[in-house]
């Protein structure tokens, strides 16, 4: 709190990202929070910011209606203030800049919040995911592949977990010459095991081999992988990096495999780029979406400019040429890349969502995270700068892997149990800090910093909303069906994910969403269904035959509690009658409101529809009323001009 | 010539057929003067394939043993027919000469211009009958519904011979005050005699969209007394009318050149004029071309394909068709006062425009019977030269002529509304899908000739049957429904960021399993629904 030396500002407006409009309001300052709150007393529309979610604060420099400040969050919010006075902008921009670097992890957001959860219920939370249950899942440990507690002091490899998988027949001594001769010690372990032919995805980092080292043990290693499926001759070994870069990293003593060294080893690159080329990208993504009346020819050349749905595909080639190899080949692979915790990460989950059906579930996705990304030490803390440490750490790696899987479900509506507003809430919290998941880079480091025992998981939060989350065409005869999902690569199916990248820029969301609207009728489906059933449990206490009762009212009360507000199911819950009162509104000439109080009824209606946020062209201009004063449309410069 | 006389070999044994997504089959090809028919008898079931070839667009041949002995035994040919509904099939046809005779037939047929030698003046289907009023509705059944017209409007039967204006239905709807007279003058000032006619009125505040050609006012700025009259008639009173060019001020100063104009500010004094530049003709005709060609490219480079849809700008076109039509909607229904629209002749972009805007104003437009109402009033009565513009579609290697895919764009615009609205419309993609379809080849007369003259002398509504009534027969309109409807009175304004604009993947990847993946969703959709109506 003693950073703060404004806790209030009135009279700030709030500019639209991509109109003219704006409203008027009052900003706030917690310890946890930027709040914005509309002083229009009808419709009152409030933003909350969590300072974790600021990736910058700009002060642009003043004009004469005040002071700019710009702030460009990591869940893809932009907001732009102008408040009136320079000196209370640059006391918020001060106490911004200090807030949005916290110096330890203490400070973050997940040792404060309290979900008003005693001891137990967080500790269940915490135990919703066991990763041993989900090895056991896959049929580990069996007779070619057991646990080894060589690391159970972290003492082999410090980003590891404790619980680590490998071949019966790998033995301490070679899994420690293994893990010498790779960097940061990240040996061959097992990821997932695809039992209907025994072959096993693992993952490691690059070889420590320079131009010419060789290390027996390491041999051995992948030989002992390679023995234990029985199924396949060789085992497939998969450098997700490009070959130049596996080449420059030679000369720094690292490298890849010889195949002259290694029995049986098919040596594939695969030529995912490196976590710079990916910040760089995401942000010229950023860029063109982000541009004002942008036209349609700029925007299809700045998205193949930026590379980001290349990269895109890139990733996803290498998940389905990983699935290909166990699924079809029936062959073991091992997954690597520099570090082998972030092209190895994206790889080795996409390439178990695509082979196993559990990880489209729900639970399974948790499952999954828990255990490729969270336990095998993706720095989550570096690549969403956690603590503000080192901006070349900074990468969209997890935010991709996300996005790959939500351009599957955009090519198998019915394959996932979840919908994408379960991808982005997970997004949104990777970057909130609010729980303990996603805190720190490894295992260890949560373990110091105690997660479990002082802050909340996130699973079990999204766990008791899963309601929200649920696809409505969801099939589970579906993934009977597809055991296997085998994506098409054509380009033309990977698109801008328009609801993450501009989830909060509400004028650019289809106004009505089929999501939401066939998720209520499930639910009312759900409850009528209920209905039916409580009436027959009645009949048959009163010994009354059932089959062909109906209930003759439906009840008209809901008693599901109304959906939280989304930006992402599009139009908040309004009733018609608002609605209609809006539309007069703005008849008169009176500013459109933005957003609309969500009203307890379940009614969802056309709302916010207007011209304005389209920003067709602006004729109004000379109208007044409707628009800021003083705005000349080009329109009307052409039209005077031929006149 | 009879259609027969083309035919040279009607009959082939063991044809070998591929299409997308299916097992090659063998069986019997058979060419008819307006099918081509394949039928596969092998298993109990016997399975059909009945292509119409007005809809066949392009026929590639490749033929083996071209330079060798032609009758040898063995020989065969491969035909690639691609269809004007974007569907394209191999036929392995045993015996060079038969593949040259099919192929050549296929050509001959599929390109025939008469008018009444074109299938829908064949078909005749028992449930069928050429008896009763043919089409849905008549500018004088409009007039009568649309209560806020008859004040001060009134039905003109001044090009009931179509002498006035040879494009224009013979009645059409003008202010009152404006007589016969004064419409022929304005008329001889207009391109093609497309003087202002009323094309839509608004129901919550009475203001109009009014369409037309260019005024003819040439290089020394010609005036016409009554054209001023007619538009000074259109607003009343009120102080202000948009006119919406759709050709950029410099086109429109261009046209000024070969005898176009526009309407300038001292002769139209209370009309503003705003200029939106739009493609037209062959640029949107090879923008499909440009399209197709990007969906069917089987490179997988996301760079590649990115810019070749880029380089077909046809996701420009719908933008910049929607941003009009939210422009006229904007100053329709928010500023209250009324629009006329026109670009050049005033048959093209001109509808376009107009149609969106009642889609987006008026939930009327949103139901089947009334979008089906719509296309019939603004598209086949207002004279949009289907025969024309439809001519062939994105495969063919003929030279352009006039073709040009307005009324495909405005499906696609139409599409890009739903997305963002899905609950607002009646009608379902299928809908649309259909019309894509019919629109270049049809068993109904529905889309013959260029304009209601040339059907009116072709005999089109006596002797063919009328898509849209067939379409809302109870039984048939139920597979166009949208099973998420919920009517709405207020005005749907897309949204026109290019994030928000999408390629219209039901159309142009309509042959690909990614389409027959979205099928099953939406079946599930339909199930869940129809579960709650049950219900409920």
């Amino acid at each position: 709190m003693e950073h703060i030396r404004t806790p209030k500002v009135e009279q700030v407006k709030l500019l639209d990202r991509f109109s003219n409009k704006s409203v008027t309001g009052t900003l706030h300052l917690t310890a946890t929070h930027l709040i914005f709150v509309e002083s229009n007393s009808t419709s009152a529309q409030e933003i909350w910011i969590l300072h974790h979610h600021i990736a910058s604060v700009e002060k642009l420099s003043l004009t004469t209606s005040g002071c700019p400040l710009l702030i460009q969050c990591r869940n893809f919010r932009l907001v732009h203030f102008v408040i009136p006075r320079e000196r209370d902008c640059h006391d918020i921009y001060s106490s911004l800049l200090r807030l949005l670097r916290p110096v330890s992890y203490d400070e973050l957001y997940a040792f404060s919040y309290n979900p008003k959860q005693n001891d137990q219920q967080r500790e269940e939370g915490w135990q919703l995911i066991d990763l041993a249950a989900e090895f056991e899942r896959m049929g580990v440990p069996c007779d070619q592949w057991q646990l080894t507690d060589v690391n159970r002091e972290y003492k082999v490899c410090k980003t590891y977990p404790r619980d680590l998988y490998v071949p019966i027949t790998a033995s301490k001594p070679i899994i420690v010459g293994s893990s010498k001769f790779r960097s940061k010690g990240r040996f061959p372990v097992l990821t997932y095991f695809y039992q209907e032919k025994k072959a096993a995805v693992c993952r490691c980092s690059q070889p420590l081999s320079g131009f010419s080292a060789r290390c027996l043990e390491d041999e051995h290693m992948l030989q002992a992988i390679s023995k234990a499926n029985h199924n396949s001759r060789y085992i497939y070994v998969m450098d997700t990096r490009p070959k130049l870069n596996a080449l420059a990293n030679r000369a720094a003593g690292k490298g890849y495999e010889n195949e002259d060294n290694y029995s049986n080893i098919r040596f594939q690159f695969v030529g995912i780029e490196n976590i710079h080329v990916m910040r760089g990208s995401l942000q010229k993504l950023l860029e063109v979406v982000g541009t004002r009346s942008l036209s349609m020819t700029d925007y299809l050349v700045g998205l193949e400019n930026s590379g980001w749905l290349r990269h895109i595909k890139a990733i996803m080639d290498a998940a389905i040429f990983l699935a290909k190899a166990v699924t079809v080949e029936g062959a073991s692979v091992l997954v690597h890349c520099s570090d082998g915790w972030d092209r190895t990460a994206q790889v080795c989950a996409l390439g178990s969502l695509l082979m196993d059906p559990y990880y489209r579930t729900i639970k399974g996705f948790m499952v999954l995270i828990e255990k490729d990304w969270i336990s095998f030490g993706h720095k989550f803390a570096d690549r969403c700068d956690q603590l503000n440490i080192d901006p070349k750490e900074v990468s969209p790696i997890f935010t991709q892997f996300l996005e790959c899987v939500w351009q599957l479900t955009e090519q198998f509506p019915q394959a996932f149990e979840f919908s994408e507003w379960f991808l982005i809430q997970i997004h949104e919290h990777v970057h909130s800090c609010q729980f303990g998941n996603f805190l720190g880079n490894s295992q260890r480091q949560r373990e110091d910093l105690q997660l479990k025992e002082r802050t909340y998981s996130l699973w079990a939060h999204l766990l008791n909303e899963k309601q929200n989350y649920l696809n409505p065409v969801y099939s589970p005869s579906f993934a009977e069906s597809h055991p296997v999902l085998e994506p098409s690569t054509q380009a033309y199916h990977f698109k801008f994910w328009r609801n993450m990248y501009h989830q909060y820029d509400r004028s650019m969301h289809p106004r009505q969403s089929i999501l939401k609207h066939v998720l209520t009728l499930k639910d009312s489906n759900r409850e009528l269904e209920g209905t039916v059933q409580a009436l027959k449990t009645k009949l048959q206490k009163f010994g009354v035959r059932t089959s062909p009762l109906k209930p003759q009212t439906p009840p008209r009360e809901r008693s599901i509690a109304p959906r939280p507000q989304s930006l992402i199911l599009g139009a908040p819950l309004l009733s018609r009658k608002e609605v209609q009162q809006e539309e007069d509104e703005e008849v008169f000439g009176e500013e459109a409101r933005e957003d609309a109080p969500a009203s307890t009824g379940g009614e969802r209606t056309v709302e916010g529809s207007s011209a304005t946020e389209n920003g067709y062209g602006e004729v109004m201009g000379s109208f007044g009323s409707k628009n800021e004063p003083g705005v000349v449309t080009l329109e009307f410069g052409v039209a005077r001009m031929s006149c | 010539m009879e259609l027969s006389e083309h035919i040279k070999t009607a009959n082939v044994e063991d044809v070998t057929l591929r299409r997308p997504f299916h097992p090659a089959l063998r069986g019997t090809l058979c060419v008819t003067s307006h099918h081509l028919l394949f039928s596969n008898r092998k298993d109990e079931a016997s399975w059909q394939l009945l292509i119409l070839l007005k809809n066949i667009d392009a026929i590639e041949k490749s033929v083996e043993n071209l330079f060798g002995y032609p009758r040898a035994v063995g020989s065969s040919g491969t035909i690639t027919i691609k269809c004007k509904d974007l569907l394209v099939l191999q036929l392995e046809i045993p015996g060079m000469e038969e593949c040259l005779n099919i192929a050549s037939s296929i050509e001959a047929l599929s390109s025939l211009e008469s008018v009444t030698e074109m299938y829908p003046f064949f078909y005749r289907p028992s449930h069928l009958t050429l008896l009763g009023p043919w089409g849905l509705s008549t500018t004088e059944q409009y007039y009568k519904q649309t209560e806020r017209l008859w004040d001060r409007w009134r039905v003109s039967k001044v090009n009931s011979d179509y002498s006035v204006c040879p494009s224009y239905p013979s009645a059409v709807i003008v202010p009152r005050e404006v007589d016969d007279d004064k419409l022929i003058r304005s008329a001889r000032f207009r391109q093609g005699g497309r003087f202002p006619v009323l094309s839509y009125c608004h129901h919550s505040n009475g203001m109009v969209i009014m369409r037309s050609s260019q005024p003819l006012t040439g290089a020394n700025k010609k005036r016409c007394k009554e054209d001023e009259l007619l538009l000074q008639a259109v607003i009343d009173g009120s102080e202000l009318g948009y006119i919406i060019d759709l050709r950029s001020a410099q086109q429109a100063q261009q046209a000024r050149m070969t005898g176009g104009g526009f309407e300038s500010k001292s002769c139209y004094r209370h009309w503003k004029r705003i200029h939106r530049h739009h493609e037209r003709g062959k640029v949107v005709q090879e923008s499909l071309i440009k399209l197709v060609e990007a969906c069917s490219d089987l490179s997988h480079s996301v760079d590649r394909w990115l810019s070749k849809l880029e380089n077909s700008k046809w996701l420009s076109h719908v933008h910049s068709a929607l941003s009009t039509a939210g422009l006229v909607v904007e100053c329709v229904e928010r500023d209250g006062h009324s629009v006329l629209v026109h670009g050049s002749e005033g048959t093209d972009n001109t509808l376009l425009v107009s149609s969106l805007a009642q889609i987006i104003l008026d939930p009327a437009s949103r139901t089947v019977t009334g979008f089906l109402c719509l296309l019939e009033r603004e598209w086949i009565q207002a004279g949009h030269p289907f025969q024309q513009r439809c001519a062939h579609s994105a495969y063919s290697h003929a030279r352009l002529k006039q073709e040009c895919p307005s009324f495909l764009l405005l499906l696609d615009c139409v599409w890009q509304v739903w997305r963002q609205f899905p609950l607002a419309l009646e009608f379902s993609e299928a809908l649309l899908l259909r019309l894509a379809q019919e629109v270049y080849a049809s068993n109904y007369g529905t889309f013959l000739c260029n304009s209601e003259q040339e059907r009116c002398a072709a005999g089109v509504k006596e002797n063919t049957h009328c898509l849209f009534q067939s379409m809302l027969k109870p039984d048939i309109e139920e597979q166009y429904l949208n099973p998420l409807y919920e009517p709405t009175d207020l005005a749907i304004w897309p949204s026109v960021h290019p994030q928000s604009l999408q390629l219209w993947t039901g159309m142009f990847l309509r042959w690909t399993e990614y389409a027959q993946n979205m099928e099953e969703a939406r079946e599930e959709v339909w199930s869940i629904v129809k579960e709650h109506r049950e219900r409920v």
